[in-house]
């Protein structure tokens, strides 16, 4: 059913240091990296007009518009997200600087080439809200020739079905940043693909691998926006074949759904919260000291591991979740906070969760991997 | 369509085309050819030269499959390269009370033609398919209505006006909807007023119902710009023309005129019965705009307060419905967001673009709620732009506020 239409455009461009081949554009990656520490430097003040300006000079200075899109404003983005986890920005910052990225990318002059192609969607599944990544694919996509329509971040499915049975694209694509949002992800996917459009996913929620594509039953997969346009280009998606599908139901895609782990630790999340919080505050004398605010942290991080051990539940991986598990522990860190810190609640939840096998071995796992830490 | 032909040419006949009622004079085509290959196209030529067709078509009078001789056949009913066509049947696609189109279904010569059993399952596809053609006709032509009743009620696209940056967030408290209880508005100045006069509100309910209310409002709001200039009796009579038209339907709202001083803003700024908006300063202090009046729709005499708040660069006055600060929810599940949670949120806000603080308060509550329940959420930020370059203050210069 599924084609799996791997991308080697970015293993083909490491090895070919022009970086050229028919189709794709020239990947100065030298110049970009100029005008990227000039752009991060206006976004960092909020500055808008300044940024627009990097903009401009670089596509005076002879970028293409598709480097200016990927290889400056996408990289500085990239770097947003770094130093965010560096605590080097807040939350708060990474929303402004998004927001300058953001009218960048709607200043950017729109040169369409003279071929025109097929109609394509693009948009963010059900409550993810990093958006930025679907814009950049739509912006890329709008250079190269198709018709995007581009539908922005928290598309609730159904709105993304009647938009499909209306406007009929070649393609959907759907961008997921966190991997908590695999469970909507699938449901999407599944719908898209039951009014016979094929379905395109990226974006981090996916693996580095694109491992959950393919678990999600998606028709293709792209690490990043210039390897979707190449894929794109390469021809059109097969439709997802109505007839056999007509029998298919989302759940023959995950059989270990069946022992409904999933659902019975879904439905109880915010009472398991609740409990592993009190229980939590029982066991560390330390926390009768906390503020408001870092109580509510608390209880947010632990909301947090129970969202990313449902999900590893969904798609039956504990890589899900002992990654989560070691990049809050490096988040921690650098905010001066020993990651095993982490570990009691892991084990109170352990506790409440003694009855679901499946969900304890992944508990354990998690265990182990932070027990290496410092 | 197209899964109904390919459907019908794997396996009822080599070759299969369907036609569909639709209600432009040219009706749509698509072929399935010997080799599996789809065209789409319309109808090139007269439907009633081929025999059957049209009857098949009105699906009146009632007609069963009918065989045609292939001869008689036009160029545009038969696939390229298809070769000499054997036998030919003509079936009607019957949908709900109304006929979905027809199907017609071609094998070549070395084919053997159709015998009764095949006739009769033909037949029988034919049934369930137009139906379902017909259903998801129906379902287009009601998406169709629905989308043009519901282009005046969507959250209008806000941006920049005479160098004053605006954003709006809107989120209905049911997903599959796209409008609910809560509005906005930004209209920029006229003839009549100077001033840009942005509104937030909200209105009692939730859903369609509500939404038509905040149509009203929208429209009677509009009507009403050239009394801008004075807020009080532009509520005044609002409220009176909620009152005489509606029963129990009452709405709280807040009204901002926005003028540019230099390099600063100016707002009015006049609520009734709605939570006061809160002014973000650059450096993260957060005031209360000091205003309050009654609310609309329910008492004959209404009375309000309005303020002037002055934002330099970098300042921000935040609009927000009830929506925001009563979200309940959080990590425990059970607590209200609260304005002290927002206010402590707004702190880390100072001196950023007026869309980052929309989306960033947005994206807080949507993480507070989770897969909670929650009221219509909107929110309105009015921000004096940082920015330092006086080419770009005209708000006409394209690429900066108007790309």
């Amino acid at each position: 059913m599924t084609t799996d239409r791997i991308c080697r455009h970015g293993a083909e461009l490491a090895r070919s240091s022009e970086g050229t081949r028919a189709g794709t554009s020239v990947i100065d990656t030298t110049t970009a990296t100029e005008w990227v520490d000039k752009l991060w430097a206006s976004v960092r003040a909020v500055d808008e007009y300044s940024a627009l300006d990097v903009v401009a000079n670089a596509l005076d200075a002879g970028l293409d518009a598709e480097a200016v899109l990927l290889d400056v404003i996408g990289a500085v983005q990239d770097k947003v997200g770094t130093e965010w986890a560096a605590n080097r920005l807040s939350v708060a910052d990474e929303h402004a600087a998004t927001a300058i990225n953001d009218r960048v990318i709607a200043a950017l002059p729109v040169k369409r080439p003279a071929t025109v192609q097929g109609r394509i969607t693009v948009a963010c599944v059900n409550n993810e809200w990093h958006a930025l990544p679907a814009r950049l694919l739509a912006e890329t996509l709008r250079l190269r020739g198709w018709q995007v329509a581009y539908l922005g971040a928290q598309v609730p499915t159904s709105h993304l079905v009647s938009h499909l049975h209306r406007a009929g694209p070649a393609v959907v694509c759907l961008s997921s940043s966190l991997p908590t949002r695999l469970p909507a992800a699938h449901a999407a996917i599944t719908a898209c693909q039951a009014t016979g459009t094929p379905v395109m996913v990226g974006g981090r929620a996916f693996g580095t691998d694109g491992r959950y594509a393919r678990l999600l039953g998606a028709d293709a997969w792209a690490p990043e926006a210039r390897c979707a346009a190449d894929t794109l280009a390469a021809g059109p998606l097969p439709a997802p074949r109505a007839a056999p599908r007509a029998a298919h139901q989302a759940v023959d895609d995950l059989p270990h759904l069946a022992d409904q782990e999933y659902t019975l630790v879904t439905r109880s999340a915010r009472h398991l919260v609740r409990e592993v919080f009190q229980r939590l505050e029982q066991q560390l004398p330390a926390m009768a000291g906390y503020s408001e605010e870092q109580r509510e942290r608390t209880a947010e991080d632990l909301a947090h591991i129970v969202d990313f051990l449902t999900t590893a539940l969904y798609v039956d991986d504990a890589d899900l979740f002992t990654d989560f598990l070691t990049w809050t522990a490096q988040i921690l860190t650098s905010r001066g906070v020993p990651a095993r810190s982490l570990l009691p609640g892991l084990d109170l939840l352990a506790e409440q969760l003694r009855d679901f096998p499946r969900t304890r071995r992944l508990i354990t796992a998690g265990r182990t991997a932070l027990t290496g830490r410092p | 369509m197209e899964v109904t032909a390919s459907l019908a040419a794997e396996h009822l006949a080599d070759a299969a085309v369907v036609i569909a009622l639709t209600t432009s004079r040219r009706h749509p085509l698509v072929i399935i050819d010997h080799q599996g290959r789809l065209t789409r196209s319309t109808v090139a030529g007269a439907v009633e030269a081929v025999p059957g067709l049209s009857e098949a078509l009105q699906g009146f009078p009632p007609v069963p499959s009918r065989w045609i001789v292939p001869a008689s056949a036009p160029g545009w009913l038969i696939p390229e390269d298809f070769g000499e066509v054997g036998s030919l049947v003509i079936t009607p696609l019957p949908g709900h009370g109304v006929p979905a189109g027809a199907l017609v279904l071609l094998r070549r010569t070395q084919q053997a033609a159709f015998n009764e059993a095949e006739e009769a399952f033909a037949g029988l596809f034919a049934a369930r398919a137009g139906a379902a053609m017909s259903a998801a006709r129906l379902y287009a032509e009601q998406s169709t209505i629905v989308d043009v009743l519901m282009q005046d009620l969507l959250p209008p696209d806000v941006r920049n006006v005479q160098g004053v940056e605006f954003a709006g967030g809107y989120r209905p408290s049911v997903d599959t909807d796209r409008i609910g209880g809560d509005f906005y508005d930004v209209h920029p100045p006229a003839e009549d007023n100077p001033e840009t006069l942005a509104v937030l509100g909200d209105v009692c309910g939730k859903g369609l119902q509500a939404a038509v209310l905040t149509g009203k409002i929208r429209n009677t709001l509009r009507a009403l710009l050239p009394m801008a200039d004075d807020h009080g009796r532009l509520l005044r009579l609002l409220n009176g023309a909620l009152l005489s038209r509606s029963r129990a339907k009452f709405a709280t709202l807040v009204l901002a005129s926005v003028r540019r001083a230099d390099r600063d803003v100016v707002i009015r700024l006049t609520c009734a019965g709605h939570p006061p908006p809160l002014i973000v300063r650059r450096d993260g202090t957060v005031e209360e705009a000091d205003t309050a009046g009654s609310l609309i729709g329910v008492l004959p005499r209404i009375t309000s307060r309005g303020t002037s708040v002055r934002l330099a660069p970098g300042d921000t006055c935040l609009m927000f419905t009830d929506g925001v600060t009563e979200a309940r929810s959080g990590p425990l599940g059970d607590t209200e967001y609260g304005e002290q949670r927002l206010r402590r949120a707004l702190t880390r806000c100072g001196g950023m673009p007026a869309d980052a603080i929309v989306e960033h308060v947005q994206m807080l509550i949507a993480e507070w709620v989770g897969d909670g329940t929650h009221d219509d959420i909107a929110v309105l930020a009015i921000t004096a732009p940082r920015g330092t370059h006086l080419s770009a203050v005209d708000g006409t210069t394209r690429g900066r506020y108007t790309a």
